[in-house]
């Protein structure tokens, strides 16, 4: 039977202003947060922690759990940090999130700042998305003259005040300590691990960092329990996770579905690849993450299943690619963007990107030589797991899977330039312009 | 040029939003940008005055972020994503189209001073491939008859209006929202969700599907 | 680069011990050491670039990958420490350590120029020499490489090549973490990252020639050094430097026996790794202009000529042996401990006098007092350690990073430590205050006094900061550092001798000059014997007649007279015979005139007095021919620029029978002098300084083949040649007979408080002068040196706000400030400060104080506007918020 698709925190989209405290209470929000301030700090993390909710910023770390271990009774001041840098390719879940349902993600903020005694909690939003952030700000605004906000939030006693603050463009600043050192003011760098965030973040205090639709599936869970929320998915990945797929697909768009559902069924809410075309290649997680093919579309879209099958769930926001693609040129394209976005710091990525990127342009150009299909392999190892943080082991990804999945085509790198061996026109997809 | 008392009054209600000061550093340089159109040297230094920075800590993290523009912008900022899923889906041609109609490449400005363009990476709006930006206001799912369209209408001071809502200003006008000032458009085109947004939902509806919620809640 | 982390305890484990293995060698460190450290214990030498010991781990250049049992991925040495029963494998017994360290070294190499053989770091490069040994030999990148214009001047000292730097980050790192001086940082990101100055701001830090030093490839080099030497040519030897009371451990390279360079050595107890950019660079005075032969000044024609040394000591040691008794010894503050010494000895014995001092400054009888009885012949007080760890640090007429960068440096280690609290008597918060995040009592030139007295007393004059210093102060390990400045205020020496009393806080003098400690111990102050012991103190006397061989009753009785009573006497001797004959001329006429004011009876009778009195001197003068108090001088290494009142000081040299000099080159005291007789610079010879702490910095002779003696051993030919032989004037022999004479045990010099001074009150138009001397400046010994010169601060005056109103001045307008004697205009920086003070440097371009206005600081000067300046105050502002 076909996994069925759940609107949960999308469901209210088709309001028209389902971004406004008047709309989102209109539609009961903020009950849950009614429910978790009832309750004492320590219970709310109990709730998450019963709940199986998993960070979907990428990582899928257990956000209950995070939360417990920020020290309490210490006398510094406490910080919840909201990342919406939302940078990796593919990935574009977050900032509908915050456009269409703002509320929802402030009334997660909340909770989650009183659950680690936090009484300022800020939402990193990356800088190229005006749109996102003004509408962040107004939200805010909007919350705070409704009292969900400021001192005394509903007569609990608890303060609050959210500070909505706008990135400049650098994808490492999703990287937790890097998006901190931004958010200090400075170079978006990532830290020494450890100490962790949550012992020594944002002003070397305690801090949470958790990704917006994270925090937003908060609030459901409040209001909703623990246990309605582990009812869906599975058992190492339990409940309900925004897909969105792009690409050649008729219907790209945002989907709402239990962990668990299959590329296959995705695919077919979504419409199937368009018309007169195959599936290629897909990656589910962002360019971070291995490719994946027809092969694996039965797989469960968890944390669990995608490891099976060689890769990682990521942000789970597939792109998918049809055949008229050159997974050369894909590679490639994500390779500049690595090189473009490492920070510096260290040695493997912001070296091993330069040299590998331009050795991938030579395959792209067809200009390849034979012995560098390795050398590429070998400086992918060089880099994976040797640099500081996950960016440089995001760069050494895509190339050797897309090796072993496709020989033939870097093979064909050596003396075929890839816009030859794949017309790009036929890849584009404007309306009214001619796909051969 | 000497920044405005304006800016300095500004920056110091930007600073006093944040626990630490230095926090209000990437917002300060948005706004110091949204006056020059770039970040000046006197960006930098009265970003450093007010913080109690040197001028080289300053420019350090002006220069770490690719926002922050040491050569002035023209009136417009253009960006296409080439980043693959924008790229392959009709990013490549769009930036073909942008430069031969402007005539001029990455990071470079028309002679006019009109428009500006630059390579942008994925921009987040991968199910609206190929993805456009003005002034960082996004054009969705943006073809080359569109784009050429919409060069004219600026050009021309005609409005346009952003896929998802907003109209577009200019790039120094945008930039006063990065720094986190009112701009008084956070209301345009209501939700913004539009049809790619409800794919799922408007399936789910049509199709009977649901999340079973407790307590009589749909 | 590399150190050893402290070793486990030899004999019983440490508390906090753990034990680990590497490479299969079971070893036991102290909790907290690094990986990377504890593999040096046993050899293991694991590549790497960021790291530094001195500088925070940040894991960034993955050089020093290693693997550790139970970890999926290769770990970074410098960044983890040694944990419980870890095992550790590197590249000795590891292949993944092995693999990981090679693409790394591959990755590090593909964007470097190796231009080895054109740079300044080939042959002592960590990446030439990692690449080798850590490395695949040859490279198989093809591609494109990063390039860069070079090389870049990131200021006039330092040049920066960006294509050979591998963005370790250990400069900008330094540049912040240590010396406080973010003016260098890594600007834009990935492959493009450089480091870089800010717009207009280039980096004139006091300490900017370390990260030369620290730097691991040839990216940083100095302006100084560039293509001079190649490190295979240079004989190094380890010296101490020569510039300020710190005390810093150097390194000398020299090439035939030139000084091509200086290094900070490694010296944990004292200067850990660095040193000031001063103690680094300034070394052209070594052979600038140097004195060959002795000097005699033909009395024809005023001209000198070169003498031998045989006619030019016959000479000395006759003019000498006719004043004995009647001789001044003047020496500069820059003396070894071993030359003061000799000094000290020459005056007692061959001089027969007691008349020395080495205090060329603003000084005091307070001083002298303070100085014999609190800090002569004590040995090793507070130090270096000390003040890293105390709860509370009193800066009291003391700027460290001005006067004493080393203490800065480690002031503020514990500073970021949260080991220690600062706080500073002083008149506006320097950038050195500020970067130690100093609390600053305010006090304006005269009222240090007051405002130590008020932390004595917790008065109620103290602002919140302030009685939270005075409690502090009352903490176990709280330190008073006094500089020699406050000698000239009035009561504030005793002042802090009484807070240290009351409070029980330790009391560390901090000279400017490296010599002034050695020679306090040595005894080259009036009163003062060697090992702080009174010239008044029968033990004192009994122990140095016994040591020098000479009868008790040949040490001069009385405490002689010091720079003050010796340009005094000099200078109004004369003044004074005039004045009797003025005086006998008066009362005679006087005495003509008694009739006719016959009724102003009692005026008569003083008068009267008087004439009798004087008459009876003068006919006392006719028995014996009357002699000067003081009739020659000796002087050593003296900067007739370091004399607050030189007009004063020129007076006394015309005035004086019979002057000499000894010298390394002609200076503004030469020129009065009738002998100058040739001395060894440091380099030529060995030598010891006493440091601030009182710690002895030994060092030898650089250059072989150098022939010049040292002032002792002048001085003990001279002795010879009188008749009053003072030893063989060898280095060691000084030295042995200063150790071996020890410390007083008898009484010391008593101290005599001195009631609180306040400041001068100045009228409209007026203010108080305040002032120090720059780090860098004009300097004797950094003459030559104008790279250096180039990151001098800028001369600037200061003055409140409310002050520069009153003259109607605002910032950037000059400022003219002026004595009887001149006037030095300076651009204004407004500066929070006391009202009715203005500050200006005191030996600076543009505003040399005691040349140009006298000695003028702790006065009233006049200020007023001038036109408005051509060179903004902006560079000095960026600078001062730093
Ligand atoms: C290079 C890099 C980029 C990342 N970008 C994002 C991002 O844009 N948004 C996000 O939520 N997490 C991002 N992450 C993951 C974060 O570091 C962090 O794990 C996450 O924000 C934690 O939130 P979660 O537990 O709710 O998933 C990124 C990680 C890396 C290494
Ligand atoms: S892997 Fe290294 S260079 Fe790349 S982003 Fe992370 S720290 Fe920066
Ligand atoms: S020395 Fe360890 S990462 Fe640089």
């Amino acid at each position: 039977m076909a996994t069925a698709l759940t609107p949960v925190l999308t469901r209210y989209w088709d309001q028209k202003d389902s971004y406004t405290v008047a709309g989102y209470e209109r539609n009961g929000g903020y009950k849950g947060l009614r429910k978790a301030l009832d309750m004492a700090p320590d219970d709310v993390i109990e709730q998450i922690k019963a709940s199986g909710l998993r960070g979907r910023g990428g990582a899928g770390f257990p956000t209950g759990l995070k939360w417990s271990f920020v020290p309490q009774g210490d006398d510094k001041p406490h910080y919840l940090v909201v990342n919406a840098d939302e940078s990796e390719p593919g990935a574009c879940k977050d900032i509908p999130l915050m456009l269409a349902s703002p509320q929802q993600l402030i009334e997660g903020m909340i909770i989650a700042s009183y659950a680690i005694r936090a009484n300022h909690a800020f939402v990193y939003i990356r800088g190229e998305v005006p749109h996102v952030i003004r509408r962040m700000h107004a939200a805010v605004r909007d919350a705070k003259a409704n009292g969900y906000l400021g001192k005394n939030i509903l007569g609990s006693g608890f303060d609050l005040e959210i500070v909505v603050h706008g990135g400049a463009g650098a994808y490492i600043c999703g990287e937790e300590t890097a998006l901190l050192d931004s958010l200090e003011g400075r170079r978006g760098q990532p830290r020494l691990k450890p100490p962790f965030p949550a012992v020594a973040g944002l002003y070397a205090s305690p801090t949470v960092v958790n990704n917006v639709e994270t925090i937003s599936m908060t609030s459901q869970i409040m209001r909703y329990g623990a246990e309605w929320y582990s009812s869906f998915g599975s058992e190492k990945s339990p409940g309900i996770k925004v897909f969105a797929v792009s690409g050649h697909v008729k219907r790209p768009g945002i989907y709402e579905a239990p962990l668990g559902i299959t590329m296959r069924e995705l695919l077919d809410y979504a419409g199937g690849i368009r018309e007169g075309h195959k599936l290629k290649f897909w990656v589910v997680g962002g360019s971070s993450v291995p490719m994946l093919t027809e092969d694996h579309l039965d797989a469960p879209l968890t944390y669990e299943g995608m490891e099976e099958v060689g890769t990682m769930l990521g942000t789970a926001t597939p792109m998918v690619f049809d055949d008229t693609v050159s997974v050369v040129r894909a590679i490639t394209g994500w390779l500049d963007f690595y090189k473009h976005e490492s920070c510096g710091k260290c040695t493997p990525c912001r070296e091993g990107t330069w040299w590998i990127d331009q050795l991938l342009h030579r395959f792209k150009d067809g200009e390849g030589k034979p012995e560098e299909l390795d050398l590429l392999n070998e400086l992918c190892g060089n880099i994976l797991g040797r640099s500081f943080c996950a960016l440089g082991d995001a760069a050494a990804t895509p190339y050797p899977q897309a090796l072993k999945l496709f020989p033939q085509e870097f093979e064909a790198g050596i003396h075929t330039p890839a816009n030859e061996a794949f017309d790009p026109m036929a890849s584009v997809v404007f309306p009214g312009v001619k796909t051969s | 040029m000497p920044l405005s008392d304006q800016t300095r009054v500004e920056i110091r209600e930007i600073i006093a939003k944040y626990p630490e000061p230095r926090s209000a550093l990437l917002p300060m340089l948005h706004l110091v940008q949204s006056e020059e159109g770039m970040v000046s040297t006197a960006g930098i230094e009265m970003c450093a005055e007010e913080l109690g920075l040197t001028s080289a800590e300053v420019a350090s993290v002006a220069t770490f972020y690719t926002m922050y523009k040491r050569r002035p912008v023209g009136k417009h900022l253009i960006g296409v994503c080439v980043n693959p899923q924008c790229g392959i889906l009709g990013g490549d041609k769009l930036w073909e189209t942008l430069t031969e109609e402007l005539g001029v490449d990455n990071d470079e400005t028309t002679e006019d001073g009109e428009f500006s363009v630059e390579r942008i990476e994925c921009q987040a709006a991968c199910t609206y491939a190929p993805a456009v930006t003005v002034d960082w206001e996004f054009m969705d799912n943006m073809d080359p008859d569109k784009l050429r369209e919409t060069l004219a209408k600026l050009r021309a001071g005609e409005e346009v209006v952003s896929t998802r809502g907003a109209v577009i200003r200019d790039f120094c006008a945008t930039e006063r929202t990065l720094a986190g000032l009112d701009d008084g458009l956070a209301d345009s085109g209501d939700n913004n969700a539009d049809e790619i947004m409800l794919a799922g939902l408007t399936y789910a509806k049509e199709n009977g599907m649901s999340a079973p919620l407790p307590g009589g809640d749909e | 680069m590399s150190t050893v982390a402290p070793v486990a305890g030899s004999s019983a484990p440490p508390a906090d011990a753990v034990t680990c293995t590497i490479d299969g060698v079971q070893i036991q460190v102290p909790k907290g050491t690094l990986i990377i450290r504890a593999a040096e214990l046993i050899g293991i030498e694991v590549p790497r670039f960021c790291d530094h010991p001195l500088l925070d781990p940040v894991a960034a250049c993955r050089a020093c990958l290693v693997e550790i049992e139970g970890m999926p991925k290769p770990q970074p040495a410098c960044a983890i420490p040694v944990a419980e029963d870890m095992v550790v494998k590197t590249q000795v017994t590891s292949e993944v350590a092995d693999t990981a360290q090679r693409g790394v070294m591959e990755f590090l190499l593909i964007n470097h120029p190796l231009d080895c053989p054109v740079c300044d770091k080939g042959g002592e490069c960590p990446l030439q020499n990692q690449a080798m040994t850590h490395g695949n030999g040859s490279s198989r990148f093809d591609g494109t490489k990063r390039t860069f214009a070079k090389p870049v001047a990131v200021s006039s000292q330092i040049l920066l090549d960006r294509e050979r730097c591998v963005s370790c980050a250990r400069c900008t790192r330094f540049a912040d973490e240590i010396a406080g001086d973010p003016l260098i940082e890594l600007f834009e990101r990935g492959a493009k990252q450089q480091v870089a100055t800010g717009p207009d701001a280039p980096f004139d830090s006091y300490f900017s020639g370390n990260t030369v030093q620290i730097c691991p490839v040839g990216a940083l080099t100095s302006s100084d050094y560039r293509f001079r030497a190649r490190p295979f040519d240079l004989v190094s030897t380890p010296t101490a430097c020569e510039h300020c009371a710190s005390g810093c451990a150097i390194r000398t390279d020299s090439r035939n026996s030139t000084v091509m360079r200086r290094l900070a050595a490694e010296d944990p107890e004292v200067n850990e790794d660095w040193n000031c950019d001063k103690g680094r660079f300034a070394f052209k005075y070594l052979s600038e202009d140097r004195i060959k032969t002795p000097l005699i000044r033909d009395p024809e024609t005023q001209e000198f000529y070169s003498a031998s040394w045989p006619e030019a000591l016959d000479l000395v040691a006759d003019k000498l042996a006719d004043y004995r008794g009647r001789t001044g010894v003047i020496t500069g503050g820059r003396l070894t401990r071993d030359d003061a010494y000799a000094y000290a000895k020459f005056a007692r014995v061959a001089l027969g006098g007691d008349d020395i001092d080495f205090r060329v400054r603003a000084s005091s009888q307070e001083e002298v007092e303070f100085l014999s009885n609190k800090v002569a012949g004590t040995g090793l007080g507070v130090t270096y350690s000390d003040i890293e760890s105390s709860p509370m640090v009193l800066l009291a007429g003391l700027e460290p990073e001005d006067e004493a960068a080393s203490i800065f440096l480690r002031l503020r280690k514990g500073v970021l430590a949260g080991s220690t609290k600062v706080a500073s008597v002083s008149s506006w918060v320097s950038p050195g205050s500020a970067k130690l995040q100093a609390v600053v009592l305010a006090a304006a030139p005269g009222d240090e006094a007051m405002v130590i007295d008020a932390l004595l007393k917790q008065s109620s004059a103290l602002s919140e900061a302030g009685f939270e210093v005075s409690t502090q102060l009352r903490n176990k390990g709280a330190v008073i550092l006094v500089g020699e400045r406050l000698a000239a205020s009035p009561g504030a020496l005793s002042a802090v001798a009484a807070l240290a009393e009351e409070t029980g806080a330790k009391l560390a003098w901090v000279p400017r000059r490296a010599g002034d400690r050695g020679a306090l111990d040595a005894g080259a102050l009036a009163g003062l014997l060697p090992g702080g012991r009174s010239l008044t103190d029968q033990t004192a006397r009994a122990e140095i007649a016994q040591a020098w061989g000479i009868n008790e009753s040949d040490l001069p009785a009385e405490p002689g007279l010091d720079l003050a009573g010796i340009l005094e006497a000099l200078t109004t001797e004369q003044e004074v015979s005039d004045e009797t004959e003025s005086a006998v001329e008066s009362a005679d006429v006087e005495a003509s005139e008694e009739q006719e004011v016959a009724d102003e009876a009692l005026a008569e009778d003083s008068a009267k007095a008087a004439v009798d009195q004087i008459a009876e001197e003068v006919q006392l003068g006719d028995d014996e021919p009357q002699e000067p108090r003081i009739d020659a001088l000796v002087l050593g290494g003296v900067d007739i620029r370091d004399v607050p009142n030189i007009e004063l000081m020129r007076e006394a040299l015309r005035e004086a029978s019979f002057v000499v000099n000894l010298e390394t080159r002609l200076s503004g005291i030469s020129a009065y002098a009738d002998v100058v007789l040739p001395v060894a610079v440091d380099i030529e010879r060995i030598g010891a300084y006493a440091n601030w702490e009182g710690r002895l910095r030994q060092f030898p002779k650089v250059n072989p083949e150098a022939t010049a003696q040292t002032d002792g051993r002048v001085l003990a030919m001279i002795a010879d040649e009188m008749g009053y032989p003072i030893g063989t004037g060898d280095v060691v022999e000084y030295h042995n007979e200063l150790d071996s004479l020890g410390y007083t045990t008898g009484e010391r010099v008593s101290f005599n408080s001195v009631k609180p001074g306040s400041a001068q009150t100045p009228g409209s138009g007026e203010a108080v002068l305040a002032s120090w001397k720059f780090l860098l400046d004009l300097g004797m010994l950094q003459t030559g040196d104008d790279y250096l010169a180039g990151t001098r601060r800028p001369s600037v005056a200061r003055l409140s706000p409310a002050t520069a109103q009153s003259i109607g001045v605002t910032e950037g307008d000059l400022v003219k400030v002026s004595s009887d004697q001149g006037t030095i205009e300076l651009p204004l920086l407004l500066t929070d400060m006391p009202d009715g003070v203005v500050w200006v440097p005191q030996n600076s371009p543009g505003s040399e104080v005691y040349a140009t206005l006298g000695d003028a600081i702790g006065s009233t000067v006049r200020i007023a506007g001038g036109p408005k300046a051509v060179s903004d105050a902006a560079s000095a502002d960026a600078e001062v918020s730093a």
